[in-house]
């Protein structure tokens, strides 16, 4: 199976087509067919246009006939989570409040993957405005794990996840705010990167929290992400906290940089909570890099416990912020039958939120309301100071961190009914965010139940060249990323 | 940072969401659980700490002033629930 069209790398895929014994629509077509046979079971997809991707493949074939292919990714169908803008096309957020909404511009990274010749393929199911560990929360209905459909795949982004552990894409982009990215890629076996704040432009992403937002990408090797990441990151004038970051040659620094490199273990993150199949998976990688000649180190983040509750203060503020665009005036539901305006704001957010974003409206609001803002608000800033302090310290001694990237694997559709449950999924991942790091999850293994584990390594600020060479260099030595699901 | 200071008819009304009295009851019981969880926070000592708006503090962004096509009327409009004479239509805000 994964000798399959579907399940390709991209670099694979690219060499056949730059070698001319593949065409973009022969590739194409049969991921079209794959995912026609397997997502009535999966549902990854919120929307897809098959007629439209096959006319963006033949012109990539069209190009590469002139002799004047784009790249890598000229061909490659590439699948983007429902909350990144295409021109003319649908934008949900997996909400009713945009059920109907179609974009009127395109995301910087989708003009950038256009501009790489990417067959944009596909609008991917998540969580609910991104809120969400397990893709539940989606107005559509959830997506399931390709590993066992009775699972969730993780979130927010589990359809990027689930689509291309599927097959049903070369590679996927997602967005990442609290481990959207990094979590359903650990829960569905596939690579996921999150970019340090700012390398990536966030103009034409729907907001959730706008300090910890980032788009990455999904990939099913390290030299697929670096070559994903290279097509959509940089300086982004549309892009306010667009950072002006150097942006590398990332698949070349994959051969360049050998290591040894200085490995920080957080103690912090071993604890009480941790699935002891998910540790013994971890702490075989870090033999690895022991036995590779890496200095394996332990070091101490004192503040993480004081990650989650820092997270749902300031995400939250950010959030009801954002979302207070949606009231029903210019775009998104609007209810019927009302009289006044305070009624149609009031009662069309009632009817186009789901649970969840409404909840965390309303925890947001409530932290940034007079009289609280300087206990709740401003104190989660501050620690988040500390936080961020906390990695900025133990880069002094370590190259890169590891830490498992959930504390359990895929859990069953329904299991996590109570919130704070669901937000304890996020408890390895959230720190990174607050501290705007780059990281990466691997695939690290698999439980006796055969779910996927996943590894995950925290970078330093703008260096994803030397977080990726790290994780290549176990994925080399490892074949777990290779395994496909039997659907 | 007492949990049980949530007035969720308050906030729900400076969030604008017009809740049902069960989704007040669920939320009101969820959040207090959460904010228990969040008051842990008042144990960190932060009295010589800056807070922190953004990991990588960008200030000072500047743009040529020049004019750019914006997005045409008919396409800003695309997505209006109701329209009118190349306006959003809204119920009478003034009387």
């Amino acid at each position: 199976m994964a000798d399959a069209l579907p399940h390709r790398t991209i670099a694979d895929a690219a060499a056949r087509l730059a070698a001319g014994t593949l065409s973009s629509v022969e590739l194409t077509r049969a991921v079209i067919a794959r995912t026609q046979a397997v997502e009535d079971r999966v549902k990854a997809f919120n929307s897809r246009d098959e007629s439209d991707a096959l006319v963006q493949a033949a012109a990539s074939d069209a190009r590469r006939a002139a002799g004047q292919a784009l790249g890598p990714l000229d061909g490659i169908p590439v699948g983007l989570k429902d909350v990144i803008a295409v021109n003319g096309q649908p934008l949900t957020a997996s909400s009713r409040m945009l059920a109907n909404f179609v974009s009127p511009y395109d995301a910087t990274v989708t003009a950038r993957l256009k501009k790489a010749g990417a067959v944009l393929w596909g609008r991917l199911n998540l969580d609910e405005f991104a809120m969400g560990s397990s893709t539940e929360n989606s107005a559509f209905g959830p997506t399931r794990n390709p590993w066992d459909l009775t699972r969730v795949p993780g979130g927010s982004s589990g359809g990027s996840a689930a689509a291309l552990a599927a097959g049903c894409a070369l590679a996927t982009l997602g967005s990442d705010t609290g481990g959207s990215i990094r979590q359903p890629a650990a829960l569905c076996g596939v690579v996921g990167l999150k970019p340090s704040y700012g390398l990536v432009s966030r103009y034409g992403l729907i907001a959730f929290a706008s300090s910890l937002d980032q788009i990455g990408p999904f990939a099913r090797t390290v030299e697929d992400a670096a070559i994903m990441l290279g097509a959509i990151a940089g300086h982004d004038p549309l892009d306010s906290t667009s950072f002006r970051a150097e942006v590398p040659d990332y698949r070349r620094a994959l051969t360049e940089k050998k290591g040894p490199w200085r490995i920080g273990i957080p103690r912090e993150y071993f604890g009480e909570g941790l699935d002891p199949e998910v540790g013994a998976a971890v702490e075989q990688a870090i033999a690895h890099y022991r036995a590779q000649g890496c200095e394996i180190r332990e070091v101490s983040l004192p503040h993480t416990q004081y990650c989650l509750d820092t997270y749902y203060i300031i995400a939250t503020a950010e959030a009801s912020s954002n979302l207070a665009r949606y009231d029903g005036v210019r775009y998104g539901h609007r209810a019927e039958g009302v009289t006044d305006i305070e009624q149609l704001n009031s009662r069309s957010r009632a009817e186009g939120f789901g649970a969840e974003v409404k909840r965390r409206i309303i925890l947001g609001t409530y932290v940034l309301s007079s009289g609280y803002y300087d206990a709740f608000y401003l104190r989660a800033q501050k620690v988040r100071t500390l936080i961020r302090q906390d990695f900025l310290n133990a880069y002094r001694d370590v190259d890169v961190l590891l830490t498992p990237t959930s504390p359990v694997p895929a859990f069953k559709l329904g299991e996590k009914s109570d919130p704070l449950a669901m937000y304890l999924c996020d408890i390895y991942t959230i720190g990174v965010n607050l501290a705007g790091l780059p990281a990466i999850s691997v695939p690290c293994g698999f439980t006796r139940a055969g779910l996927p584990v996943g590894l995950q390594l925290i970078g330093q600020p703008f260096r994803e060249a030397d977080l990726l060479a790290v994780a290549r260099h176990y994925e080399q030595a490892h074949d777990w990323h290779t395994r496909v699901p039997a659907l | 940072m007492a949990a049980t200071d949530l007035n969720i008819d308050h906030v729900a009304r400076l969030a604008r969401l017009a809740l049902t009295p069960e989704e007040k009851a669920a939320f009101a019981r969820q959040l207090g659980d959460v904010l228990h969880h969040i008051e842990q926070l008042g144990k960190v000592d932060v009295s010589q700490v800056e807070p922190t708006a953004h990991a990588f503090p960008v200030v000072n962004v500047w743009d040529a002033d020049e004019p750019r096509p914006g997005l045409p009327v008919e396409v800003a409009l695309q997505n209006a629930p109701r329209q009118r004479d190349h306006m959003f239509a809204v119920p009478k805000v003034v009387e």
